[in-house]
């Protein structure tokens, strides 16, 4: 017979203690994957930033004859160890622009190198310690300091840390995205146009809407040799190029802005569509002037996050020779060129202690355009959002 | 209005004031089942049941009528606090079953549920085998344990649900193969299978055809010797086959509660002898 | 740049013949107008026909001639096919004036046109497809008459090393030969692989169960594009999170407990693509969950259960079937993972249980395969595609797989929103 509220309840003690484990435990998960989020930022943040940094003092230059023919010896013995060779190997070049500089001498605020960085960034750093002495007392006579690192943003790769910047890889990245854009786009619209408003229902039409699911779900490495196979190897156009990686991650990139399209072609109305047939419109200019300009917004916000998602690609413009050693930043199509994430894999494989605080700067640098890029995909989308 | 509890089985009087003690049916039992006084429920600003009282007799059909949006459903989710799932509902007033207010904080809510089942008006039986959809609330209960007494619960379940006969062959096929009034009475079934005091219906039928109706509502007939039945029905002729008790709800408000007889040969009041001769509704 | 001068030189000359096109077929059709015939069509829509007729057939003419002779390797001189492309370009603008006659339907011909430009460029998405499909096949049919088929798919050593020496027709002598056994490769894989899984499908599953269940409608709204973050974080920084960072911490903890790691162990590069694969089994399961009806909630509630025996008895395994769609797709997502992997996991092929050593996928070999200093027609750099042949086939196994899973789901609740 029935027990009273009492007796169930005592019994139903241990079930409800199980039932708020699971609440707790799935509370727990979400945290899991928020925590690891803040983690990583954290790590990257603690390890990037001084990337934004470089260590530079300042020394005596001495624009002598021996000096355009040996520009080592330029500055003072000691010194010339702390100072950056890049900067060095310029003064001949710089004696040549300007004759006037012969002769002279200056105190010049010179790029130290990356061990005399790392060393006033309080890491581990391979200067001896007469060296460390040196550096200590240019920083108590306020010869020595950590400036805000231009460089890094304006040239390109280097075998020297503190000479190493993001431009070439930058610059490269924006090709590559522009050829992504310029193939995807189009090709991407005029399929989901044709899915979504012509194509008739029938097997052909099925098959290539299979298909594009199903492309989107391949490895990203494959498109990688496809590219080498049938834009390089067939098609003969210039290995590790912006053009052959553009149109390698145009490929992949074209499923996403395909399926974004349809959706927001579908979210156009029927209404819409009567309207404009009934004031005498064909297929294609209701599609053009009534139907486009209401999912633009929906198109655009889709093609945002595909090229998002390209430009964080590395697998297969490693694979079409992507990876190359970029120092200077050139605009062409079909020269050589390196992505952002190409670069930081590259400078992830670097030893040097000074490698791994670019390798985390260039990645914020990426993390940060990304972020921007796909929070205005968001706000676009919020600001033309419309319910019919 | 007349607050004041009635004794048990002292003759009431017939009168206009919803939430009243009925008129005493001689056909029917009359032990208290559940209290209810003075309940008030909002959703958000919307006052959906207003100063609500009734007693509800057990081993008894009460049918619970009136037209769509009046509260009548609302009220049936309040006696198992089916509301809870709702965020923006507050309750107010007294809903008494066994001695204690349902809802007390110190009630459990898992073990008034446990006590108070309910039929739902979509047929909804789980994603599992016929057999498990009736045994698995009975284990969680820790009613049975060995499979020999599973085993004889399902049969008895589904005995009593009157599904026996069609499903005995095919136990283990899943519940949802079953045609839509089978599938009502595998839901009944489920509710009788953990030995509730009360079940509450809502709108059992209104998705069925007319024989599956005319099955679930003898099966309602039958199931009141044991258990006590609260229906909410928007067909009248159905109130009136097997309900003992009705109450007639209107905007929020309990505006006549009668024995059935009463209430469809000479109601008390005048929306009721609307409602129920179809002027409105 | 001869190439890039004639395109541009073709590109420019059509241009032009675009534009006298344009406004020859304006100026014909308008005048036709004026001396009083009735038009089917618009006069711009018959210039715009005429540009059609000028640029299309041409465009034609040079792509198809263009592949020819790339694949046929016919020497024609490019500036023949210029001339030739330009010829075709004029015959087919005056064959377009002419036919702006008021009887012609200017805008059915355009309509008819476009329709075919959309289906083509819907043709590309197959293309594609053929395209990855007949590369690596045509490649990894090449690998495979250099080595044998079976022992690629049983043989336990990978050592490609030798293969050079192959190639260079020393194959016989000395060194010992290059093996291509893909098991060690393979059993990386699925070792990382499956350490991701252990890591994502918990998590995910859980996390979605909370945002689902459990979680206000405030706490949903931010974490559910919180997690989505974590998918938006480029592999490659993964992999750098995973070698720099997770790497040296589990050398740590297993050096505490005494245990010998390796820093490119399988553990790191699983974990971090195991937080990688989160969003996608987390944002999938929790619109499964949300597409499980609530009279099934109800029902279970209304017999006196607990809301966690509801979720776990009754929500789950209704779900279930899109729970491991979502999970499927997750480990094909994860067989196919490049950059972690190759960034944090180990070169060498290793056939070995335990996680703490070094270990290599088949991601990885491909991209060691095609980056290195080898030939293209090595059996090395053939075997990426070999590999990349077998990864394909898996990868569209578990796809297809999964969208049959996910649709059997939205069918028996008939949702449409998946």
């Amino acid at each position: 017979m029935p027990k009273s509220f009492d007796d169930i309840s005592a019994q139903l003690r241990a079930r409800h203690r199980k039932s708020a484990r699971l609440k707790w435990i799935s509370m727990g998960a979400l945290g899991l994957a928020a925590l690891f989020l803040v983690l990583f930022f954290a790590d990257m943040l603690v390890k990037g930033l001084p990337a934004f940094q470089q260590a530079q003092i300042q020394v005596e230059v001495d624009y002598s004859e021996e000096t355009s023919k040996m520009p080592l010896k330029a500055v003072d013995r000691d010194m010339s160890r702390l100072v950056s060779r890049g900067f060095l190997r310029l003064i001949p070049g710089r004696m040549e622009d300007n004759p006037d500089l012969l002769g002279t001498k200056k105190m010049e605020w010179v790029t130290a190198t990356a061990e005399v960085d790392q060393y006033l960034k309080g890491h581990y750093s391979r200067l001896k310690d007469d060296q460390k002495a040196i550096v200590d007392q240019l920083v108590d006579e306020g010869r020595a300091e950590l400036r805000f690192n231009s460089t890094f943003f304006t040239s390109g790769d280097s075998k020297m840390a503190e000479l190493s910047g993001i431009a070439s890889a930058a610059m490269g990245t924006v090709l590559t995205l522009l050829v992504t854009l310029a193939v995807s786009f189009p090709i991407g619209v005029m399929t989901a146009v044709y899915l979504e408003e012509f194509a008739p229902d029938n097997r052909f039409t099925q098959l290539i809407e299979i298909n594009i699911n199903n492309l989107a779900a391949i490895p990203s490495i494959l498109f990688g040799l496809l590219g080498l196979a049938v834009f390089i190897g067939f098609f003969g156009m210039p290995r590790s190029s912006p053009l052959v990686g553009g149109m390698t991650l145009a490929l992949m990139t074209l499923p996403v802005i395909i399926i974004a399209t349809r959706t927001a072609l579908r979210s156009v109305p029927d209404s819409i569509r009567h309207a404009a047939f009934g004031v005498g419109c064909s297929r294609w200019q209701m599609v053009r002037d009534h139907v486009l300009p209401i999912a633009l917004p929906g198109i655009m916000t889709g093609s945002i996050i595909g090229l998002a998602q390209a430009m964080g690609e590395t697998a297969p413009l490693i694979i079409v020779g992507m990876v190359a050693f970029i120092p200077d930043v050139s605009a062409s199509l079909s020269d050589a060129a390196t992505v952002l994430p190409a670069q930081i894999f590259t400078w992830a494989g670097e030893p040097e202690r000074a490698f791994i605080e670019k390798t985390s700067g260039g990645i914020l640098v990426l993390l940060a355009v990304l972020i921007t890029l796909n929070a205005t995909a968001v706000v676009l989308r919020k600001k033309f959002e419309r319910r019919w | 209005m007349n607050m004041k509890v009635t004794p048990r089985g002292e003759h009431a009087m017939k009168q206009d004031q919803p939430g009243q003690p009925v008129t005493r049916n001689d056909d029917a039992n009359h032990d208290l089942s559940i209290r209810v006084r003075d309940l008030d429920l909002w959703y958000g600003d919307f006052h959906a049941l207003k100063s609500i009282n009734m007693d509800l007799y057990s081993k008894n059909v009460t049918a619970l009528i009136g037209p769509s949006g009046c509260g009548k459903s609302t009220f049936l989710r309040c006696l198992n606090r089916m509301n809870d799932l709702i965020p923006s509902v507050r309750i107010d007033g007294l809903v008494e079953m066994d001695g204690r207010d349902v809802n007390e904080p110190k009630m459990d809510e898992v073990a008034l549920r446990r006590r108070v089942g309910m039929v739902f008006q979509k047929p909804n039986p789980f994603p599992k085998s016929i057999y498990e959809n009736i045994i698995y609330a009975p284990k969680m209960h820790d009613l049975v344990s060995r499979k020999a007494d599973q085993d004889e619960l399902v049969e008895r379940a589904l005995r009593d649900a009157g599904l026996w006969e069609e499903v005995k062959d095919k136990l283990h096929q899943p519940g949802t193969s079953l045609s839509g009034g089978q599938q009502q009475r595998l839901c009944i079934a489920r509710a009788i299978a953990v030995q509730p005091d009360v079940i509450l219906m809502d709108e059992p039928t209104s998705a069925l055809d007319p024989i599956s109706t005319a099955t679930i509502e003898d099966l309602m007939d039958k199931l009141k010797k044991q258990y006590t039945i609260i229906t909410v029905t928007h067909n009248m002729q159905q109130a009136a086959r097997v309900a003992d008790y009705t109450a007639f709800f209107h905007l929020g408000e309990v505006v006549e509660y009668n024995d059935t007889k009463t209430m469809f040969s000479t109601p008390a009041t005048k929306k009721a002898e609307d409602y129920i001769t179809g002027r409105y509704g | 740049m001869q190439t890039n001068q004639l395109l541009a030189m073709f590109s420019g000359s059509l241009l032009l013949l675009g534009l006298i096109a344009y406004l020859l077929g304006r100026s014909k059709a308008v005048r036709v107008r004026a001396s009083g015939a009735s038009m089917y069509s618009q006069p711009d829509q018959y210039a715009w026909f005429t540009v059609l007729s000028t640029a299309g057939p041409a465009l034609a003419v040079g792509a198809v001639a263009s592949i020819l002779m790339l694949s046929l390797g016919a020497e024609v001189s490019p500036l023949y096919l210029l001339i030739g492309c330009l010829l075709v370009a004029c015959i087919g603008l005056v064959v377009g004036i002419q036919m702006v006659r008021p009887s012609f339907h200017a805008r059915q011909a355009i309509e008819s046109v476009i329709r075919f430009i959309l289906a083509g460029a819907a043709l590309i998405s197959i293309f594609t497809t053929l395209g990855i499909l007949v590369s690596i096949i045509f490649e990894a049919i090449r690998f495979f008459q250099m080595q044998n088929f079976w022992d690629f798919i049983t043989g336990t050593t990978w050592n490609p090393g030798a293969s050079f020496l192959e190639a260079a027709g020393r194959g016989k002598e000395g060194a010992s030969a290059a093996q291509f056994g893909s098991v060690p490769l393979f059993a990386g894989t699925f070792m990382i692989t499956f350490i991701a899984m252990l890591v994502a499908i918990p998590v995910g599953l859980l996390a979605a169960i909370y945002m689902a269940e459990f979680a206000p409608a405030r706490i949903r709204t931010i974490a559910k594009p919180v997690l989505e973050v974590l998918a938006g974080i480029p592999t490659v920084v993964y992999g750098f999170f995973a070698a720099i960072t997770v790497a040296p911490i589990i050398v740590g903890i297993a050096g505490f407990f005494g245990l010998e790691a390796s820093f490119n162990n399988a553990l790191a590069p699983g974990i971090v693509m195991g937080i990688m694969i989160i969003p996608f089994i987390s944002s999938l399961s929790d619109d499964v969950i949300n597409s499980v009806p609530d009279s099934m909630r109800q029902g279970a509630l209304a017999l006196g259960l607990t809301k966690g025996e509801m979720i776990r008895d009754i929500v789950v395994p209704a779900a279930l079937p899109g729970i491991i769609s979502a999970s499927l797709l997750a480990v094909s997502r994860a067989l196919g993972e490049t950059m972690i992997v190759v960034m944090a996991a180990g070169m060498r092929p290793n056939l070995t249980a335990n996680p703490l050593e070094d270990m290599t996928t088949v991601t990885v070999r491909i991209v060691a395969a095609l980056t290195g200093d080898q030939e293209f027609a090595s059996a090395e750099t053939l075997s990426a595609f070999a590999l990349g042949l077998v990864l394909f086939v898996v990868t569209l196994a578990l796809n297809l797989v999964s969208v049959m899973m996910i649709r059997r789901f939205r069918e028996k609740y008939r949702v449409n929103n998946l």
